[in-house]
């Protein structure tokens, strides 16, 4: 499964447990208008990191926010590209 | 009196209003349910319960007295009214999901204010808390006694519409906890303010949440405060850096700070004084510090935060008990026992997880029933985000439940 199908996969499975009903998933959607409030989006990034071993919040103390959900999943498609680099590198 | 409104404007009156009439002065929060309401009359000695239309049809008031609040109040004309130094009480979540009530008085809530500091007509304060923690009266006290202006929030608003709204209002001074302030920069809208003065308190403000707003925010000042509604205001750090510099601990000032068995403990004139009802439980220990119960480490020249002592959970500033979540899993029927713990998140500091051990392998999916029942019987932030099941859990010497957080 692609990051970004995996990201939305698990919006609207924390969607379904909140009993929120999600606006179409596009990218320019605004992630705090998506459904999910901040304590959501926070489950969202723990859930992520079990699925794809990824937190790209908590690997910098430079941080970019996302403001949309396509910002969201780009933010974790470069983390997973430089994981793949910095693996490839030791290979 | 029980202040006990929806709104947070008719509570700012009430509170202007009856301050040094009432001789007890509870701040109902918004989330104070109807369950815990006859405790907190009954504890309290509530004579009489300020409500507002939207709560009007409160039922479960015992004797109480009801008086309706509304925002277009007048004043009475000349009456004769006795002065008293009226004892503020404010109410923190509690092992058992009933509230703490915390006593405090103006003078103790005040203490943190610096006369002539950030005070004027110029300055127009916001906060993304409500005005009935600790955190938010802080700020609505800053505004009213250094008579500049406030604009307060709606917990019904959209973060986004709030932004907007601080931003035409010209808001100058605003605070939040670091995750009040990860929600405004994941707005759209998070340019729409240009304070002075950026404030972070609550919960642990992370190196990533200061560069954040220091880029967003480049005219304003950013500092975080550590503060509690027991220890009061302890300390700001204002150096762009998390945690805070040694030299602190044990500095002379208006606080004491030292550190004793790992956890930060304070002195002042700030701290509340005692607990009302309750068990009679010390506020603070005999040499008159409290102990804030939150662990630090010191690295180098600085102490870096690390948590909570108890176990309890902060999750953007709200307390979250485990064994309140705990009692709840444990009424699945398949449930032998369950630890609920703290794991980081960038996003509100922390999330609640649980650890359970079935009593025997099961059919159906438990886990979504043990998050349903959560759902219906705990505030959101106290459902656990993820439910694991494991085959024991540790328990200490003592047969207590060994906590550790993730």
């Amino acid at each position: 499964m692609s990051i970004k199908s995996t990201v939305i996969s698990e919006i609207q499975q924390i969607a379904g447990e909140k009993k929120k009903t999600l606006p179409a998933l596009t990218d320019d959607l605004v992630l705090l208008e998506s459904g999910l409030d901040s304590l959501g989006i926070a489950i969202l990034v723990a859930r992520l990191e079990e699925v794809l071993g990824l937190d790209p919040f908590t690997e910098s103390d430079d941080i970019a926010y996302p403001v949309t959900l396509g910002d969201f999943i780009t933010i974790y498609e470069n983390a997973a590209k430089s994981r793949d680099v910095d693996s490839g590198k030791t290979r | 009196m029980l202040v006990l409104t929806a709104d947070q404007l008719a509570a700012a009156v009430a509170l202007i209003e009856l301050d040094g009439i009432a001789r007890r002065l509870i701040l109902g929060t918004p989330d104070l349910s109807a369950e815990h309401v006859g405790s907190v009359v009954a504890q309290g000695g509530v004579d009489a319960v300020v409500l507002d239309q939207a709560l009007a049809g409160f039922e479960d008031l015992g004797a109480a007295e009801r008086i309706l609040c509304r925002v277009d109040i007048a004043p009475a004309g000349d009456v004769a009214l006795d002065r008293c130094d009226t004892e503020w009480v404010l109410l923190t979540s509690g092992t058992t999901g009933a509230p703490k009530m915390i006593s405090h008085s103006l003078a103790s809530l005040a203490a943190p204010i610096k006369p002539g500091q950030n005070q004027g007509a110029d300055i127009v304060w916001a906060t993304f808390y409500d005005i009935r923690r600790y955190g938010g009266l802080q700020i609505f006290l800053r505004a009213m006694l250094g008579r500049g202006s406030m604009v307060l929030s709606s917990s019904a608003e959209p973060p986004g519409d709030y932004l907007v709204r601080l931003g035409q209002r010209g808001v100058t001074h605003i605070s939040g906890t670091p995750s009040h302030w990860r929600r405004a920069v994941m707005s759209p809208s998070a340019h729409a303010i240009s304070p002075r003065y950026v404030r972070l308190s609550g919960e642990i403000a992370d190196q990533a949440i200061l560069n954040t707003l220091r880029a967003f925010y480049p005219n304003a000042g950013v500092g975080h405060a550590f503060a509690s509604t027991e220890a009061g205001v302890g300390f700001e750090v204002n150096d762009g850096l998390e945690g805070f510099p040694a030299s602190m601990v044990g500095a002379p000032g208006d606080v004491e700070i030292k550190v004793e068995d790992g956890s930060l403990r304070l002195r002042s004139a700030r701290t509340a004084t005692r607990y009302v009802g309750g068990e009679g439980a010390a506020l603070t220990a005999a040499d008159g510090f409290v102990d804030t119960g939150d662990i630090v480490e010191r690295r180098g020249d600085r102490y870096y935060f690390l948590g909570r002592r108890s176990g309890v959970i902060n999750i953007g500033g709200l307390k979250v008990y485990p064994e309140e979540v705990e009692a709840v899993i444990n009424r699945h029927p398949a449930v032998r026992m369950s630890v609920v713990r703290s794991r980081r998140s960038p996003i509100t500091g922390a999330l609640v997880v649980a650890d359970v051990v079935l009593k025997e392998e099961r059919d159906g999916d438990v886990k979504r029933e043990i998050l349903q029942i959560c759902h219906e019987n705990l505030a959101p932030h106290k459902v656990p985000a993820t439910v694991r099941f494991v085959p024991a859990l540790d328990v200490a010497a003592a047969g207590k439940l060994a906590r550790r957080d993730a």
